[in-house]
């Protein structure tokens, strides 16, 4: 039986550039970067070097810890550099590509292999990745059983991609065959979170072997973190697995094909895209095919993901791992005489205290301005209006910014990941960099509960 | 607007480390960011952010409180001119009040702000806003024939004692500008309690008029003399002896309905102690045992400083309680306190100051049991799953 839920907390940040429903056509990108950064808590090490010849599904590098995770080149071609920032922390791998040559794991039927034999593959493919952990928003831990999985079906976040959209133009058998296999992973149920506000791509509402439920409502209702919170909350010693839909895919092409080609349909948003719609990548591949000659004149912010939680790249830098959307924005770098006394009726705010808020809902060209400094914590009951969860938002905060681990723990920090509190950060008036704070919670009890 | 930026661009290095004003950094910085939001961009975490920030925020409170301060200039020279016997108008009453409030404002302004200046700089920090709105709340609630340097002495021992030593804003546990108001009124009673001081000149007894009585209407209800009350009414516009700012309750009103539309305030709190203050006031109807008791209860929200509590001190989020459920329970057992303190206590005429910094001691407290329910669900959960899995 499907539940379905329906959120009042939570907010839609108006901002214009949503992408058109079409599919565009694109060269194929020369280069492709795989980026460390993009697994928080991760400590990489190389496999590779500069001058050496990969194949898709070729190691990169690996996780030190555990070094059966390894992560693999998205295409066949040749290593030219590995990028370092400061202290010599590994940024990204990058590689160009030649030809399509892919390593051959072997194609199975999901639905005849065990657990271990699932895992196996993904792990050498450098699908595993794809398989994230609650507690802690990390790559999950191999061997572990979690007890549910959750994919989510929608994104509420400002601008995202339509996964119905992108369902509809995607191979099905695919994900039929991906969710019979991330089905192995777990002796509970695989949870499939579906927009109850408007009509969901027949594909997904038939999919077979997964729980549908619904929610609707604002922003974060499309979140795993959310979902899991209302479904199957995770306690002190559970764990729960996320994987993109479009991961998910991903996993059944490796076993349908035996290849790792981590494709997904991607949504170029933004108000400084000149032509925001679809385009076919793969992940990794550097977004200058599609952004160049395609966006604004002037100094712009690069997105790889959405405002709330994306990465910022370059210009010609790549698509991270786990994102579906690249954004572009102005930059906000400019002197504003007065800034805080106008009316604002250009302004946008999740406050009513601006002109704006009289006037009927428009989509806003934002920018990356702070519109502000930095203060301590003074206003109160705003990140609760915007957290759908039963949490208090500044009172975790709190207990993190003091490093009291059973404060932490009682307020819920095995729930929260640091998207849960973008929205918190996006209004917060004393500008506190909130999900920074979060990470640094979720990495303190991460060190401290193994 | 440009060559001021120039300008400012020119100085700026002196003001930063190494420059030859580098003491002055955070009071420059302060200016800087005052005339113009900075250019600074976001680097990690979200890449955009809302257009409110705290100066914002502030502005919104003081914009509030402005029909307040506007009806007490006009007051303060009305109460002045009764006392005198002076005919005069709207406007000449207005102007005189107008220039009596001014001295009040500049020196809590100057004195605290001096000292928030010299605390940023010391920390490192920039200088927060908060003052903005506490350095005109003091003057407001203020007798007008305060001396100023005993307004000067109690916005110090506000801002010193009150919140720079627990961190600045945001940190304190006390309302600063209640805390200045304390200060007077336990340091030098005489200058905060009587019939006198309300009303500008009384003190120096200028030519007063006979028959003109400064007395509150708290002060009649205290001494039993409730026939003597002015009507709901005129108690209600504010045309009656009081602090500088909390005599009109329509005034007030107007600044609560700002406060509410943009969301700044809490009507959580205005509600609830509005509601304390109903419940307590029925209460005592009920038992009325002498004239005070039997006043009607809502003629608490007129007199003294019960709206101008309820809806400007009850509300600032930083002392008050910071759980929405909490806020309700603070803000009832205010309005409680209040009236309360008023009617059954003889020593002190008002209660409301009193109540709201009780309860800013005890909000944390309120919080805490909030939190703890919250826990508790948690716990009890975590607590049947393992359960279920043992099984």
């Amino acid at each position: 039986m499907s539940r379905s839920i329906k959120l009042k907390k939570g907010f839609d940040i108006s901002i214009a550039g949503s992408a058109e429903k079409l599919i565009g056509a694109c060269s194929y990108p020369a280069r492709y970067g795989v980026k460390p950064v993009d697994f928080p808590g991760l400590i990489p090490k190389l496999n590779v070097k500069p001058g050496d010849n990969v194949l898709a599904g070729s190691p990169l590098f690996h996780n030190k810890v555990i070094p059966e995770i390894v992560f693999t080149s998205p295409v066949s071609g040749t290593v030219i550099t590995v990028e370092r920032g400061e202290r010599r922390k590994m940024l990204e791998i990058v590689v160009e590509r030649k030809g399509d040559e892919y390593i051959n794991f072997v194609k199975s039927d999901p639905s005849k292999l065990s657990c271990g034999e699932i895992t196996d593959m993904l792990l050498k493919s450098g699908l595993w990745p794809a398989v994230r952990q609650r507690p802690y928003n990390v790559v999950a831990k191999p061997g572990q059983k979690p007890k549910s999985v959750f994919i989510s079906g929608f994104d509420t976040a400002p601008l995202a991609p339509d996964y119905n959209f992108i369902i509809d133009n995607s191979p099905a058998s695919f994900l039929r065959t991906g969710i019979s296999a991330v089905s192995k992973l777990t002796d509970g149920k695989v949870n499939l979170v579906l927009n109850g506000n408007t009509k969901s791509s027949t594909v997904l509402t038939d999919l077979p072997g997964v729980e549908l439920s619904y929610f609707s409502g604002p922003h974060p209702a499309g979140n795993p973190g959310v979902h899991i919170h209302h479904l199957d909350p995770v306690n002190k010693g559970e764990v729960v697995w996320i994987v993109n839909l479009q991961d998910v895919i991903s996993i059944g092409r490796l076993f349908e094909e035996g290849i790792y080609k981590p494709e997904r349909i991607i949504a170029l948003t933004g108000s400084e895209v000149l032509k925001p719609q679809y385009y076919r990548m793969i992940s990794g591949a550097s977004v200058s095919p599609v952004v160049n000659g395609n966006v604004r004149m002037g100094n712009l912010r690069y997105i790889s993901g959405n405002v709330l939680t994306g990465t910022k790249i370059a210009s010609d830098g790549y698509l991270g791992y786990y994102d579906s959307q690249v954004t572009v924005i102005p930059e906000g770098d400019y002197f504003e005489f007065f800034g805080w006394a106008a009316p604002g009726l250009d302004k946008f705010s999740f406050s009513r205290t601006f002109a704006s808020s009289l006037f009927p809902k428009r989509n806003y060209r934002l920018d990356t301005n702070f519109h502000g400094g930095e203060r301590a914590f003074v206003m109160t009951g705003q990140y609760e209006k915007v957290v759908p969860m039963d949490i208090y938002p500044m009172q975790l905060l709190k207990a993190i910014l003091a490093a009291d681990i059973d404060a932490m723990e009682n307020l819920g920090i095995y729930e929260v990941a640091e998207e849960d509190f973008a929205l918190c950060e996006f209004l917060c008036p004393s500008k506190i960099e909130i999900q920074a704070i979060v990470r640094s919670g979720l990495d303190l009890m991460m060190k401290e509960m193994s | 607007m440009n060559s001021l930026r120039k300008k400012l661009d020119k100085l700026k290095p002196h003001f930063h480390k190494g420059g030859r004003f580098e003491k002055l950094q955070s009071v420059f910085d302060g200016f800087e960011s005052f005339m113009f939001v900075p250019d600074k961009v976001t680097f990690k975490g979200s890449h955009i952010r809302d257009s409110v920030d705290l100066k914002r925020t502030m502005t919104v409170v003081i914009i509030a409180l402005l029909p307040a301060l506007l009806f007490g200039a006009y007051n303060v020279g009305l109460q002045h001119f009764k006392s005198t016997g002076v005919e005069a108008t709207v406007m000449r009453s207005f102007g005189f009040g107008f220039l009596r409030i001014l001295p009040l404002i500049v020196v809590s302004y100057i004195v605290g702000l001096g000292i928030e200046f010299i605390a940023a700089q010391i920390r490192g920090h920039e200088i927060n806003e908060g003052f903005l709105v506490t350095g005109l709340l003091i003057p407001l609630i203020m007798p007008i024939d305060v001396p100023l340097w005993m307004l000067a002495l109690a916005t110090a021992f506000a801002v010193i004692l009150g919140k720079e030593v627990f961190g600045g804003t945001g940190m304190n546990i006390f309302n600063p500008a209640l805390l200045a108001r304390a200060f007077i009124f336990f340091s030098y009673p005489a200058w905060m309690t009587g019939d006198n001081v309300w009303t500008e000149g009384l003190t120096s007894g200028q030519n007063i008029v006979d028959g003109f009585s400064g007395a509150t209407p708290l002060s009649l209800c205290a001494a039993g003399e409730t026939s003597k009350l002015p009507s709901f009414m005129d108690m209600f516009i504010g045309t009656i002896p009081g602090s500088v700012g909390e005599t009109s309750t329509a005034a007030i009103l107007i600044g609560a309905l700002i406060l509410i539309i943009t969301g700044i305030g809490s009507w959580k709190i205005i509600l609830s102690v509005f509601a304390g203050g109903v419940g307590m006031g029925l209460l005592l109807n009920a038992i009325s045992a002498n004239n005070y008791m039997e006043l009607p209860f809502y003629y608490h929200f007129v007199m003294g400083g019960f709206a101008f509590g309820a809806v400007f001190m009850a509300t600032d989020p930083v002392s008050g309680s910071q759980t929405e459920t909490g806020k309700w329970i603070y803000g009832f057992l205010i309005g409680v306190l209040s009236v309360m303190l008023r009617v059954l206590n003889p020593a002190y005429p008002e209660g409301v100051m009193l109540a709201i910094l009780l309860m800013n001691l005890f909000a944390p407290l309120i919080d805490h049991f909030v939190i703890q329910s919250s826990i508790n669900r948690r716990l009890k959960r975590a607590k049947i799953a393992l359960n279920n899995s043992v099984k």
